[in-house]
């Protein structure tokens, strides 16, 4: 069995891992990146189109590019890494265990981990689809990864049921790549993904976008022929007489991402109901010296923002190592964040009161799309903590907030937070 | 090539025929239409080793049951495939299906099941098993039933099988059979077989089958029913959960699954396509519906698929097992439940039907009854582990991370004596895809191993064989092509 | 006054307020912009209205690369009308690895003043 000793490990080395362990580095710890595939960059490695890095670098850059940065950055930092390595338990001592080819059976003695794992894709099964199991569905970026990493198309007619980035995105690559789209079919009465997005995948194609329907049905026995949609009513429910057919010989799904929590389940951490780990205002879950950074807390909306929190997320893990490990701490006194009206989930799920004199950074997202609204914070006695106007708030885009409760004026003795969007009171008013 | 004994028919019943045959000195053959074998109604089925007080005491399918449930403990002993004798509950939830019940144990313990045993403390109810309804009043327990994989049952008999001498022919359709001077002689797709004795376990196509030796004295209907499967750390039953039952069948169950999961399931309905595996709308909601009754808390945000499989629901509703008229021709047909819990005792009645019209049933000196336990990451100790793969590295290489799958065990089930030869048999064998992410990590890495290993083309690898590709070809090659012809449709 | 009409409808992706901007014509023959909400979203009108550009990403074939794929973009925005040439001609090559982010693997594509530059480093399958 190889041994490895080292200050923090990362799983995973897509933008969340590369950021934080480039951050652990620089704090001059020693720090190990496991990645399970065969080279370094996640999933950024299969989003060849543009539009990352406008926050990060002020340049437009593709998903490749961008991670390309953090690649370079990695090795001139001589950060160790193991490729093709996949870790198969952590346990409480923060002792972590992972195979590869080349050294076998590994063991990790960590003083802080990292998980950078990233998120997976909803899938058929998730959201119930009737019908035959034909070949020919796929999630959005597993024909992502077929056509742009491993060179080979999955259909000529494709269907794509749902309008998150990912399925537009494919719905341009596929019409690049000689396929024919016809319809990206999504159930809510609004596009999931980026305007820019609709506009230049689909407009500029011509690829129909049918709005407040669903797949309500997979045809074909062998390979699918085809899919019925449905208009669906305000509770999603079918709408009977409202079937369409269209034939396609390939299904897309871009129906949603979910943190991948197997390992952080595994490692005993506690999950919040957005299925990321709960965490405190320094991004440790709840076991100590366990972090999480990106996609695997929360799906971002923007590779740029993974980063930004995978930077902090590398930054406290480092001030871990070198000031809390190993030393007798007392029990820390929390704020607990809860969601209120219009608000999906909100992180962190803590704050540890002997922070709130710093920034924090809050993130969350809306429930439904609205305009002209107002976020609240407030405490248990409904006390405004915090307020904000914004223009308008869409589930696809994650709302970022720095806040310095202290400044604020929150009460010393405050024990939840609620975090709400509301509409703007002057709106009502007009409206009346 | 003339053979003692052909199996028509690849699902758990053929092969356990084919299995329990195979420890004789006979030349025994099993021909499968499909491109695997537990591709029909042993895919589709609940996995449940009842305890066997369910079917009427007029049919002979409740024997084979009673009788097939006590043949399972020495079947896992000798075959390793997963099986668990975790008990059953019939659940009452109201005063009159307490006496029901009672009756059920009453008839039950005089045909010999043991254990059977009326509960009505709720308090020890909901301890055996918290999930359930408040509104339960009482239950039948029946420890001896259980849960097993059915399809890795029947890879496992098919493999000892195999290993005993058995040949097994994939895509095989049987297309007519002709008897003349006791040898039979059947066409198929795979070209022709002659045989002295053919046993039809042809499932759902039984019936065609026996006509075609020109006995018509049965007909069977297919009746579907529909699963939704959930994942699994979304909850944790103890035991198979079944509701009174209806006059079609056991009704709805929720129950685990020997991986772990949890599965709602399965509804009645009969249908006429023999192919229809199709779910529906209704269909699942009826599921649902019915699974609510047992368990209210259904895990459905944690679903992780939904299926459907077709029983062969013969007209008498009982097991149609016969030493027929055409002599050396055995009908097993009409397999309703419990056949899964009844195949080994309709294994022991061909026996007995093969030594009645003159077969020899001579035990073979090397005749191993073992099929020894695929070897599973999962079960390795570190230390076996580091040892293993300095064995062979394919251990260390992880395809799928919803169930911790290596390469190693992916290589084995291709290369298995009754090998995968497609992306479900490899699922079915192994298990990767099974897990919550539907395939979506594993599946690239599952086709390259197969293309790989089969010397194929990714374009070649299909998901269980015929039209079920995957892939349509090189990216670049069909954007020229697409752009010179324009998209096929 | 001149009646104008309004010859093509924008929608502003400048940033996510998504304005629709009109772009309408009058007697004169001469185009005007309305509905647009700031500076930028004017700019980005009056360029989709007579000249649309967009960035193309795409892959290329590589020999003996880790990859069989290398992904590409144009290094400027191109004109829309001549993606498709533009695919087509990226389509038809194949090139030998190793190859370095930022590589002009095309130059001046088509003469239309745009290179295909390399997305990522791809190293030399071993």
């Amino acid at each position: 069995m190889n041994k490895y000793k080292v200050d923090v490990v990362v799983i995973g080395s897509g933008a969340a891992g590369l950021a934080s362990a480039v951050e652990a580095k620089k704090a001059e710890l020693s720090v190990l990146i496991i990645e399970r595939d065969h080279e370094l960059g996640g999933i950024t490695l299969q989003c060849i189109h543009n539009g990352f890095g406008l926050k990060e670098f002020e340049e437009e850059l593709t998903g490749p590019e961008y991670i390309q940065r953090f690649i370079n950055e990695v090795k001139e930092l001589k950060i160790p890494y193991l490729l093709d390595t996949m870790v198969f338990e952590i346990n409480k001592d923060k002792y972590l265990y992972a195979v590869n080819k080349q050294e076998g059976l590994i063991e990790v003695e960590a003083k802080a981990i990292i998980l950078a794992m990233g998120c997976r894709e909803r899938t058929r099964g998730a959201i119930n689809i009737p019908g035959f199991r034909p070949s020919g569905i796929y999630t959005a970026g597993q024909a992502q990864r077929f056509v742009n990493i491993e060179g080979y198309l999955p259909g000529n007619t494709f269907v794509i049921l749902g309008s998150g980035d990912i399925g537009m995105i494919m719905a341009r690559r596929l019409t690049w790549e000689g396929c024919k789209v016809k319809a990206v079919v999504e159930i809510l009465p609004y596009v999931s993904g980026l305007l820019r997005n609709q506009v230049q995948c689909l407009e500029d194609y011509e690829i129909p976008l049918i709005t407040n329907y669903t797949v309500t049905k997979i045809h074909g026995r062998d390979r699918i022929k085809g899919v019925t949609i449905s208009k669906v009513d305000r509770n999603f429910d079918r709408i009977v007489g409202s079937e369409k057919f269209i034939e396609c010989d390939t299904l897309l799904l871009s129906v949603g991402l979910i943190p991948e929590n197997e390992l952080t389940l595994q490692a005993g951490v506690e999950l919040s109901k957005n299925g990321g780990p709960v965490v405190d205002n320094n991004l440790e879950t709840s076991v100590e010296g366990i972090f999480a950074c990106g996609n695997v807390l929360q799906v971002h909306d923007l590779v740029d923002l993974v980063t930004a929190e995978a930077k902090r997320t590398g930054k406290v893990a480092a001030e871990y190592v070198k000031s809390r490990y190993d030393k007798e701490i007392k029990a820390r006194e929390t704020i607990k964040l809860v969601s209120g009206d219009n608000v999906n989930y909100v992180k962190p799920d803590l704050i540890n009161k002997n922070d709130l004199s710093n920034d924090i950074i809050f993130t969350f997202r809306v429930s439904y799309p609205d305009r002209r609204v107002l976020i609240q914070f407030k405490d248990e006695e409904n006390s405004i903590i915090y307020k904000r106007k914004k223009i308008y708030v869409i589930p696809s885009e994650m709302v970022e907030l720095s806040i310095n409760l202290e400044k604020q004026g929150i009460k010393p003795d405050c024990k939840t937070i609620t975090v709400e969007v509301i509409p703007r009171p002057e709106v009502l008013i007009e409206e009346d | 090539m003339i053979f003692d004994v052909i199996v028509i028919g690849g699902g758990v019943i053929g092969c356990c025929i084919a299995r329990t045959l195979s420890k004789y000195d006979l030349n025994i053959c099993l021909i499968e239409k499909e491109a695997d074998i537990a591709n029909g109604t042993t895919k589709g089925n609940s996995g449940v080793v009842h305890a066997g007080y369910g079917a009427p005491r007029e049919h002979t399918r409740r024997q084979f049951c009673i009788k097939g449930n006590k043949l399972y403990t020495q079947a896992v002993e000798e075959l390793n495939f997963p099986f668990q004798r975790i008990g059953s509950f019939v659940v009452a939830v109201e005063d009159n299906q307490i006496k029901f019940l009672e009756e059920e144990r009453k008839r039950g313990i005089e045909d010999g099941i043991p254990g059977l045993e009326l509960i009505l403390d709720k308090e020890r109810i909901k301890y055996m098993e918290p999930n359930l309804t408040n509104d339960v009043i009482g239950v039948l327990h029946a420890p001896t039933a259980g849960i097993v994989s059915p399809y890795e049952m029947t890879f496992a008999l098919a493999e000892n099988a195999v290993i005993n001498g058995v040949k097994f022919f994939l895509n095989a359709k049987v297309k007519k059979i002709t008897h003349q001077d006791y040898l039979f002689k059947l066409k198929t797709k795979a070209g022709e077989f002659q045989g002295r004795n053919v046993i039809n376990a042809a499932g759902l196509y039984a019936a065609k089958i026996s006509k075609m030796v020109g006995l018509d004295y049965f007909e069977l209907m297919p009746r579907k029913g529909e699963y939704i499967l959930f994942d699994r750390n979304a909850m944790h039953l103890n035991k198979v959960l079944f509701p009174i039952p209806t006059k079609v069948s056991k009704g709805i169950l929720v129950c685990p699954t020997i991986h772990g999961n949890t599965f709602v399931g399965p509804n009645a309905q009969n249908i006429t396509d023999k192919k229809d595996i199709s779910t529906t709308e209704a269909g699942l909601k009826e599921i649902i519906e019915g699974g609510r009754q047992l368990v209210p808390n259904l895990p459905l945000r944690a679903s992780i698929k939904n299926f459907a499989g077709l029983r062969a629901v013969p007209d008498t509703y009982d097991f149609v097992i016969d030493n027929t008229d055409v002599y050396g021709f055995i009908n097993v047909a009409g397999i309703l439940s419990p056949g899964l819990t009844s195949c080994y005792a309709i294994a022991e009645r061909v026996e007995e039907y093969l030594e009645l019209i003159g077969v020899e049933l001579k035990t073979k000196d090397d005749y191993n009854p073992i099929r020894p336990k695929p070897e599973r990451f999962k079960d390795f100790s570190k230390e076996q582990l580091d040892g293993k793969i300095k064995e062979d590295p394919a251990w260390a290489r992880i395809i799928c991370r919803c169930e911790m799958i290596p390469e190693k065990e992916i290589v084995d089930a291709i290369h298995n004596p009754v090998g995968a030869k497609t992306v479900d048999g490899i699922k079915f064998r192994c298990r990767p895809g099974m897990g919550r992410c539907g395939g979506g990590f594993c599946r690239p890495r599952v086709i390259e191993i197969l293309s790989r290993e089969l010397g194929i083309t990714y374009q070649e690898v299909t998901k269980r064989g015929e039209d079920t590709y995957f892939l349509i070809g090189k990216t670049k090659d069909i954007q020229l092509r697409n752009i010179e012809e324009g998209v096929k449709e | 006054m001149l009646e104008l009409s309004t010859i093509k409808i924008i929608r502003c992706i400048v940033c996510p307020t998504g304005c629709e901007i009109k772009a309408k014509k009058g007697a004169n023959e001469k185009v005007t912009f309305e509905g647009y909400t700031c500076e930028r979203g004017l700019e980005y009108a009056q360029q989709e209205f007579y000249e649309p550009k967009r960035i193309l990403t795409t892959t290329m074939r590589i020999e003996n690369g880790l990859l069989p794929l290398i992904p590409v973009r144009t290094d400027k925005a191109i004109l829309k009308e001549k993606l498709k040439d533009v695919l087509v001609e990226i389509a038809k090559m194949k090139l030998k690895a190793p190859i370095k982010m930022g590589d002009i693997l095309i130059e001046n594509i088509l003469g239309l003043g745009a290179n295909i530059i390399a997305s990522r480093d791809l190293i030399k399958l071993d």
